[in-house]
Formats: C-alpha cells, sequence, structure tokens
C-alpha cells in the first residue's frame, strides 16, 4: 500500500521483549514456555499474600548489552516502580515496572529501507518489567481459564522515536531489533511463542502539517505480518476519518486480523490512571561503572560491525557479509572455518551455499552442524591445494554430514580420491584415446573446438574423476590442437 | 515460681533445671488462655496440639541437654505472619480462610531457636488500627481493665503477654503498632531498624514502613527475642545485610555518659500531664543512673501524622489489591460477572479503616494529585530522616512518651479518626525514619501503664536495650502485673 497523496505517517514502536533468564524477574519459578498451565507460577507469582520480589541479576546483564549494543547511555541507578491496574492476569493488581528511572536511555538503531537506502530510528528508552499471565478464553463454554505461567517472565519493552514513516519501515525497524536481541542472545526471538510483541503509536497528519495528528495506540501485535497490517489499516482509518472532516479520538486499539480492522478499546477519557509509585518492595540497584565496562568489553562482535569486516578484510559481496553476519552463530562457524582455510570466498560460497541448504533441508541450527568449521576448512584447502576437485569436494562435503568421514583428509586418503596432477598417468591416458578416435583428434586438430569436451570427459571418466581438470585440457591441447 | 508472668530468662533457668517440663508450661498457658481469654479476645487462634506436640520434642531435647536459647518456651505470634498449615488472616474476614503454604522468616528462626507457637494473636485489620477496634475478629480488652483498649495494631499480642497468657509475643509496627500496644499494656516493645527483621511471609500493610518485632516483659526478653528474628534474608531485598549482635550479652555496664536528648517537640500540648509527669521521672532516672540530658528539636516531626497517613495508605493501596477473591481469601456468593466478583468481594472482605485507607492511598496516587500529596510526603519524609540524622550528632539516644495517653476506653475514639491517629504522634516518626525505637513500662497515669520511648540512631538497637535494661534495674514497672490478670 502506498501512503495517500497529501498525507504523512508518523509511527512509534514499543516492542515487549522476553529476556531469556532461566528464571523469573522477581522469583526463582522457570520460564519454560509451554508446561501445563500454572505448573511454573510460584507464591511470588501468584501474589501471594506476605511474599516478595527479589531481582533475578540476569536481566541487567542482558538489557546492559542490549543498551551499549544501541549507543544508549545506561542508568546506573536502576529503579522499580508499580503500576496499578485491575486485570485477571495480573495477580498483585500492580505490575513492576520501570517508569522514571529506566535502565536504557536513548540509543540507534540502522535500518534499510525498501529502496536500499539506510536510515536511524532512535530508541527513546528500555525499561525492565514483568510479562503479566494470559486470559484462555473458552476453555470451558462460558469461563476463562488464567494461566499464571507467564506471570513474572523478564520483558525488556524498547521504546522508539516517532521516526518510522511507513509500515516497511516499522517492520525492518521491528526486524532489526529482533535480528539484534537475538544476535546478542538476550531474547529467543520465538515470535510463535510471544517472546517479541509490539505496540505501535500510529498517527497521520497533513504533509505540511509541523506538529503530530492525534495517535492511536495498537496492542498487543505478535506477528511482522500483523505489524504490517494494523498500520496500513489504521492509517487508511485516520485518513479517511480526517478526509470525511472529522476529527480522530486519542484511544487505545486492537488489531482484529479475521475482520481486517482495528477496534477501539478505551479513549483518554476512560484511560487507566495507572498510579505509578516508587516499588518499596525493591531497594534501588546500582550498577557499578565494573559491572558495565565488564559488558562492553564482552559484547560479541555486532552484525553491522561484521558485515563491514567481512567486505573489507575479505572482499565479500555486501549481500554474502550482510547474511554471514546476520546470525551470530553463523558468523563465528564462518569465522572458525577461516582459522583453517585462507580462502574466504571459497568458504563463504560453501557456508551460504551447500551448508545452509544442507541445514535447512534437515532443520538444524548452525550449533547443530554436524560438520565441524575444521573438517570443512580442511576441505577446502584441500580443494586450493589441488589435492581434490571441486566435484571430488562435493562427495567429501557429503559424506562428511552423515559422519561417513572422520575428516576431509582421510576420507580422500581412504578412498583414493586424490586429484591426478601427474603428467606421466595421464599423457598416456589421453595417447591411448587419440587412438581410438582418430577422426574426432582430427577435427579436433582442424579447430573443432568442441571436441575438446568430449576428450576431456573421456579422461575424467577414465580416472573416476580424480584427474586435475585443466591439467587434461592443457595437455589434449599441447597434443592436438596448435601442434 | 510462679509461672504467670515469668520472664524468658526465668523460663530458660526452670526449664533447664527441669523444675518444670515444656509440656507443663505450655499446658500451663493453654489453662490461661482457656480461662482468661474469652474476656479479653487476645488470640484469633490456638493451636493447642501443635504446641503440645512441639513441647514433647523439646521435653525430649531438654532431657538430651542440647536445648536451644527458646527450646520450651511458649510464645505468641501476631496473625500477620504465615505460618505454613495455619490459618494466618491478619485480621481480615478477607483472609478468614486463608491457609498460609509457607512461614514467615522471623517465624521460622524463632522455630528454629526452639520456640514453641501457642496461637495467633489478634490485631486490627491488616494492621490498620490504633486500637485493636477495627479487627474482624471483634475488639481486644486491655488486661489492666477490660473496658480499655489494649492499643494497636499489635493489641492482641500486648494484651496476651500483659495477662500471662504467654511468654511473649511477636508484633510489627508500621507506625507505632509494637510500641504504643506495649505502652498501653505495661510491656517492653521494640521496633527493630527498618530492615533488620525481614519481611518476607509478614502481610504487608505499608512495605516501606513495616517492621516485625518483640514484645517483652523486659529488656533482656526484647534482646533475646530480637536476636532470634533477626538476619538478613535473600528474599527480602529490604532486609539488611548487617550481622545481628548479640543483644542479650551487651546490656550490663553503666550509662554514664549516655546522651539523651529530649525532644521539645514530644512534649506537646496533646500530652496528658501524668503522662508527662511520669515521663520528667523516667529522665530523672536517667540522670541519677549518670546519663546525660540534652535539649534537642526534631522540628519536622508535627508533620509527621500527615505524612504518614499520606504514605501508608499509598502503599497499602497498592499491597491490597491482590486480595480480589480469586486465588484465595473471600469471594462473594454468586458474582454475576468479574466486575462483580471483584466489587462484591472486597467490599464484604474489607472493613471501613481498610477501605478508607485503600480509597485515601488511590486518590494520593493519581494523575493530578500525586506531586500535592504523595510526593510532598516524601520530601517531609526525607527532612524527618535528616532531623534524626543531626540529632544523632548530639545525642545517642532520644526520650520521650510512647502515647499521649494511656489507654482509653473502647470506642472512645471510633467516631474521630484525627484523635485516633494522634495516638502516633510520637511514634510515627521513626518510623519514617527507619531508626530503632522501644516502649519500656516508667509509671502508671490514672493507675494505667505509660511508656516511655526510646529512639535509636540506625542500628543501634544495643545501645537501647542496654539503656531500657538499666532502667528496669532501677525502677519496678515493668514487674507490674494487670490486677485483673492474677
Amino acid at each position: 500500500m502506498s501512503i495517500p497523496a497529501g498525507w504523512q505517517i508518523d509511527i512509534g514502536l514499543e516492542i515487549h521483549a522476553q529476556l531469556n533468564t532461566q528464571s523469573k524477574i522477581f522469583s526463582g519459578a522457570s520460564t519454560l514456555f509451554g508446561q501445563a498451565p500454572n505448573t511454573q507460577a510460584c507464591a511470588i507469582d501468584l501474589g501471594m499474600p506476605g511474599v516478595l520480589p527479589s531481582v533475578n541479576a540476569e536481566v541487567f546483564k542482558k538489557a546492559v548489552q542490549f543498551g551499549l549494543s544501541i549507543g544508549a547511555k545506561i542508568n546506573q541507578e536502576s529503579r522499580f516502580d508499580r503500576k496499578n491496574y485491575f486485570y485477571p492476569d495480573l495477580p498483585k493488581g500492580y505490575q513492576i515496572t520501570q517508569m522514571d528511572h529506566p535502565i536504557v536511555l536513548g540509543g540507534a538503531i540502522n535500518i534499510q529501507k525498501p529502496d536500499g537506502t539506510a536510515k536511524t530510528i532512535r530508541v527513546t528508552r528500555a525499561h525492565l518489567e514483568e510479562d503479566a499471565g494470559k486470559s484462555i478464553h473458552d476453555f470451558k463454554p462460558g469461563y476463562t481459564g488464567i494461566d499464571l505461567n507467564r506471570a513474572g517472565t523478564p520483558l525488556l519493552e524498547i521504546v522508539s522515536e516517532p521516526d518510522i514513516k511507513n509500515a516497511a519501515e516499522a517492520v525492518a525497524y521491528a526486524k532489526a531489533i529482533h535480528q539484534l536481541l537475538t544476535y546478542l542472545e538476550v531474547c529467543d526471538g520465538n515470535m510463535a511463542e510471544g517472546s517479541l510483541r509490539f505496540d505501535a503509536n500510529i498517527s497521520v497528519r497533513r504533509e505540511d502539517a509541523e506538529t503530530l495528528g492525534t495517535r492511536s495506540e495498537i496492542k498487543n501485535l505478535n506477528s511482522f505480518r500483523f505489524l504490517e497490517q494494523a498500520i496500513h489499516f489504521e492509517t487508511e482509518r485516520q485518513i479517511s476519518v480526517l478526509e470525511a472532516g472529522n476529527s480522530l479520538v486519542q484511544d487505545t486499539r486492537l488489531f482484529d486480523p479475521d475482520r481486517h480492522e482495528t477496534r477501539s478499546m478505551r479513549s483518554k477519557e476512560t484511560a487507566t490512571d495507572y498510579r505509578y509509585f516508587p516499588e518499596p518492595d525493591l531497594l534501588p540497584v546500582i550498577l557499578t561503572a565494573e559491572f558495565i565496562e565488564h559488558i562492553k568489553a564482552s559484547l560479541p562482535e555486532l552484525p553491522g560491525a561484521r558485515a563491514q569486516r567481512y567486505q573489507t578484510a575479505y572482499d565479500l559481496a555486501a549481500s554474502d557479509a550482510a547474511l554471514l553476519s546476520q546470525d551470530r552463530r553463523l558468523g563465528d562457524y564462518f569465522d572458525d572455518v577461516l582459522t583453517f582455510s585462507d580462502n574466504a570466498k571459497s568458504a563463504a560460497n560453501w557456508v551460504r551455499g551447500d551448508l545452509l541448504s544442507k541445514l535447512k533441508e534437515h532443520e538444524l541450527s548452525i550449533t547443530a552442524c554436524p560438520i565441524s568449521p575444521k573438517h570443512l576448512g580442511e576441505m577446502i584447502t584441500l580443494i586450493d591445494q589441488g589435492v581434490i576437485s571441486g566435484k571430488i569436494a562435493k562427495e567429501v562435503f557429503t559424506a562428511l554430514w552423515s559422519k561417513q568421514a572422520e575428516s576431509a583428509g582421510d576420507y580422500v586418503q581412504q578412498n583414493q580420491l586424490e586429484q591426478v596432477s601427474d603428467a606421466s598417468t595421464i599423457e598416456p591416458l589421453i595417447d591411448a584415446l587419440i587412438a581410438e578416435n582418430p577422426k574426432q583428434a582430427a577435427d579436433l586438430r582442424a579447430g573443432k573446438d568442441k571436441l575438446l569436451g568430449f576428450f576431456v570427459g573421456k579422461v575424467m571418466q577414465a580416472t573416476g574423476g580424480k584427474a586435475n581438470p585443466k591439467q587434461v585440457n592443457d595437455l589434449i591441447r599441447q597434443k592436438l590442437s596448435g601442434a | 515460681m510462679n509461672l504467670d508472668f515469668a520472664t524468658l530468662t526465668d523460663l530458660q533457668k526452670v526449664l533447664r533445671n527441669r523444675d518444670v517440663s515444656a509440656t507443663e508450661l505450655t499446658q500451663h498457658y493453654l489453662a490461661r488462655i482457656d480461662a482468661l481469654d474469652p474476656a479479653l479476645n487476645s488470640f484469633i487462634s490456638i493451636q493447642a496440639e501443635d504446641a503440645l506436640e512441639a513441647a514433647g520434642r523439646a521435653d525430649e531435647t531438654l532431657a538430651r541437654g542440647d536445648a536451644r536459647p527458646l527450646t520450651g518456651i511458649p510464645i505468641a505470634q501476631k496473625d500477620i505472619f504465615c505460618l505454613q498449615g495455619r490459618r494466618t488472616t491478619a485480621g481480615s474476614k478477607m483472609l478468614s480462610n486463608f491457609i498460609a503454604p509457607y512461614t514467615a522468616t522471623c517465624s521460622e528462626k524463632l522455630a528454629d531457636a526452639g520456640a514453641i507457637t501457642l496461637g495467633k494473636t489478634n490485631m486490627d485489620e491488616f494492621a490498620m488500627g490504633s486500637s485493636n477496634e477495627n479487627s474482624y475478629f471483634g475488639a481486644v480488652h486491655n488486661p489492666w481493665d477490660p473496658q480499655l483498649i489494649p492499643g494497636g495494631s499489635s493489641g492482641g499480642s500486648a494484651a496476651a503477654v500483659a495477662a500471662g497468657l504467654c511468654a511473649a509475643s511477636t508484633g510489627t509496627d508500621t507506625g507505632g503498632s509494637i510500641r504504643q500496644p506495649a505502652a498501653m499494656c505495661g510491656l517492653t516493645g521494640l521496633k527493630p531498624t527498618y530492615g533488620r527483621i525481614s519481611r518476607w511471609g509478614m502481610i504487608a500493610f505499608a512495605s516501606s514502613l513495616d517492621q516485625a518485632g518483640p514484645m517483652t516483659r523486659t529488656a533482656q526478653d526484647a534482646a533475646i527475642l530480637l536476636e532470634h528474628m533477626a538476619g538478613h534474608d535473600p528474599r527480602d531485598s529490604t532486609s539488611l545485610a548487617e550481622p545481628v549482635p548479640r543483644f542479650s550479652e551487651g546490656l550490663g555496664g553503666t550509662i554514664k555518659g549516655l546522651r539523651i536528648g529530649v525532644c521539645r517537640e514530644f512534649f506537646t500540648e496533646g500530652l496528658d500531664p501524668a503522662v508527662e509527669h511520669s515521663i520528667r521521672e523516667a529522665l530523672a532516672v536517667y540522670e541519677s543512673l549518670g546519663a546525660t540530658l540534652v535539649d534537642i528539636s526534631l522540628p519536622h516531626t508535627p508533620y509527621s501524622v500527615s505524612a504518614y497517613y499520606v504514605i501508608a495508605p499509598a502503599e497499602c493501596s497498592a499491597n491490597l489489591a491482590r486480595f480480589d477473591g480469586i486465588r484465595y481469601g473471600h469471594r462473594c456468593l454468586d458474582p454475576e460477572n468479574l466486575q462483580d466478583l471483584y466489587q462484591r468481594s472486597r467490599g464484604e472482605g474489607f472493613g471501613q479503616e481498610v477501605k478508607k485507607r485503600i480509597l485515601v492511598g488511590t486518590f494520593a496516587l493519581s494523575a493530578g494529585y500525586f506531586d500535592a500529596f504523595y510526593h510532598r510526603a516524601q520530601k517531609i519524609r526525607r527532612l524527618i530522616k535528616e532531623d534524626f540524622v543531626k540529632a544523632f550528632d548530639k545525642v545517642d539516644v532520644i526520650a520521650g512518651p510512647t502515647a499521649p495517653t494511656p489507654a482509653f476506653a473502647l470506642g472512645a475514639k471510633t467516631g474521630n479518626p484525627v484523635e485516633m491517629y494522634l495516638q502516633d504522634i510520637f511514634t510515627i516518626s521513626a518510623s519514617l525514619a527507619g531508626v530503632p525505637a522501644m516502649s519500656i513500662p516508667a509509671g502508671l497515669a490514672h493507675g494505667l501503664p505509660v511508656g516511655l520511648q526510646l529512639i535509636g540512631n540506625y542500628l543501634q538497637e544495643g545501645t537501647l536495650l542496654q539503656a531500657a535494661h538499666q532502667f528496669q534495674q532501677e525502677t519496678p514497672w515493668h514487674t507490674l502485673t494487670p490486677p485483673e490478670a492474677s
């Protein structure tokens, strides 16, 4: 969808990312997904009387990793607040969150616009909070069940500035955040399990208007597709209201993907007053400069820097560099291959091509890859040293994948697959072929170059593919062309 | 020996000498509860069977000669402390059916030290009150005169100890709830430094103010009980990591040279002259013991009640939101829908005072009023803290009355909340500052006990206990017992 002429759109996203800690943010209960309802909730998560929260220190580490990766300021004094509202899936009647002292302030992330140009989206803040439970509707006709397994799962809420100008940019931004969080391994990024959820603040204004229009907040979008669709429907709705000469009311809306519409939940006038105040059960957490420095020093090389390095150091194409950098473990694998091979381009081709398609075919992640970087690197080195041909390499690759080979070198040796580059072995074969096929030999001599392939093929056949094709070529030419 | 009003130290001795068994002692208190408590209503629940079973085990331990400090000593616990498998009501209809699935840290520590729990004591609902008239389980009567209130909110604990129904009790103090009932029932009650005792398992009223503490006959008993309640608890982030001194071993020795601050603001117009007389006499005793009296000012004291009645309700409005009738606690009959279930369960489950404070707190936190109320109250709280920090540069202890009057008649102040709230006028500032404070018997006014409040610097419970103990070596007030109970 394109934006109607004369209008512009402003979008800010709030991204709720579940941090992948073993236990919850304020209790020792497990965060494991997909368990029987209410089996992963302890007395603290249930909001029993007399229980108290205590903070899981892991969440600070993960939030700081994210903050430093987007160039944000880290608030050394991190405080928690209570956000008060009644809802069946919120057992305490308040959510513990960070209002005035978010752990991450500012920062920015680069996205690629649909036209390929780069754009920077500013991040306002990111703060820690606890997830709520889930209402399960109609689990029994007329009843709503409450599952508190999710209650207390740590969330990092990442709030952007309204720098996003259309649905495509919103999706690109959401994907960039998703990529960064999974790259840092602070969030599993599993959209189907709700590990990343979006709230979109959307407003429209005339192209010449200087101030932002009246916004609506679309809650709880749980896929990139829904995010995109919701923005389309909502901007269409807002523009049509305004074009009809009516005015908009600031409200909170729900996206209904089946009906292709957004519906108002509550307007500003009836909005909940959350009555934030400092959480008295938790003391402010002071993050020392050393703690932050330590995390900074142990941050992995980030995708952008990594892709840049692949382009400048190895002369890889931008698309290959980006592909190999998007997944941290894939990049690590590629880097490891290069400790056993000097041929970065060939390594990139093998990883990007054969390896990734095999992984995809078997639905494996790179960390479960049966071929170690060492074995792949050694195999590439064997090609580069002329020990095996590219054709044989495919066979070696398959053997390595199925674990039939201990290593590329052993396999080649055991199966006598070394490329034959010894002229004294190949020459007699060529001589014999010329003798057996005098007509074709004469034609080739007369300039019918197509027949070169005929002879090369015959030699390869006779050597079981082990002859060095380039050398065979050269030898046949010597004997039959210019001679 | 008469066991009715024996101190912990007396009981430790007789139990170890096998002059009396833990079982006999437990039976003795249970019999007194049967006889006297119907008139006092100091207990919400009695756990006779469990107590006798524990006493049996204590006797075995005592026979083996490896008794722990509190082995075989029957105590009472305020019904705000969760005990696993026991009903824990916080004095509310809302929790009248709540069986706690865990035990409060400080109750667990007392059990580990060998104490036997006889039962759970009555209290103002969710610890909100100064007279113990706000309990769903009925008012508690003062053993000194059943027509009078015992003070609150730990009124049941105070009455039970004062009437000799148990050796000692736990209490909690948010704005004076240990000290004021201790004063009115002639007991020694200590509110430690905020964070000294874990709040885990203690049902919250106002989290930034709530502190558990001992209610006993003597300062020495308070020292012993405190030793076995205090200590860092990883389950309470606000609990202090400081080591717990052996308080009971530091009571002897002179207090010569102790600088006692006499705070001008504690001798105001609302103070009963008979109470003031007792307090002045008590100060004279301290002078005779070699202490120096120093005139000091805590200038922000007059604002403490106002600040407290914003901060405490604000925190309680959130703390009590969890009681929605869904997972535990009172649920209304036949709710029409979720809204109805919430409204009627809470409407029926909470008493008037609790509702009032939830409303006040919700208002104080709401958009447009937050700055004028909550924010300003926090500013006053900081100023009150600074008052204490400055004062403790000059003095070691601050002394004054615990409450403006002795115990008053049941029903006398229920119609006048402001007058009721002024009961806490001398106790609230130490709560807001988080400093330790205690009340000790310091005389009689109109024939009723008067409490002397001693306030100490952060973590200086030892200084308070020593000052209290030395006073009790010179005065008979802590040995007086209610005429009706003997």
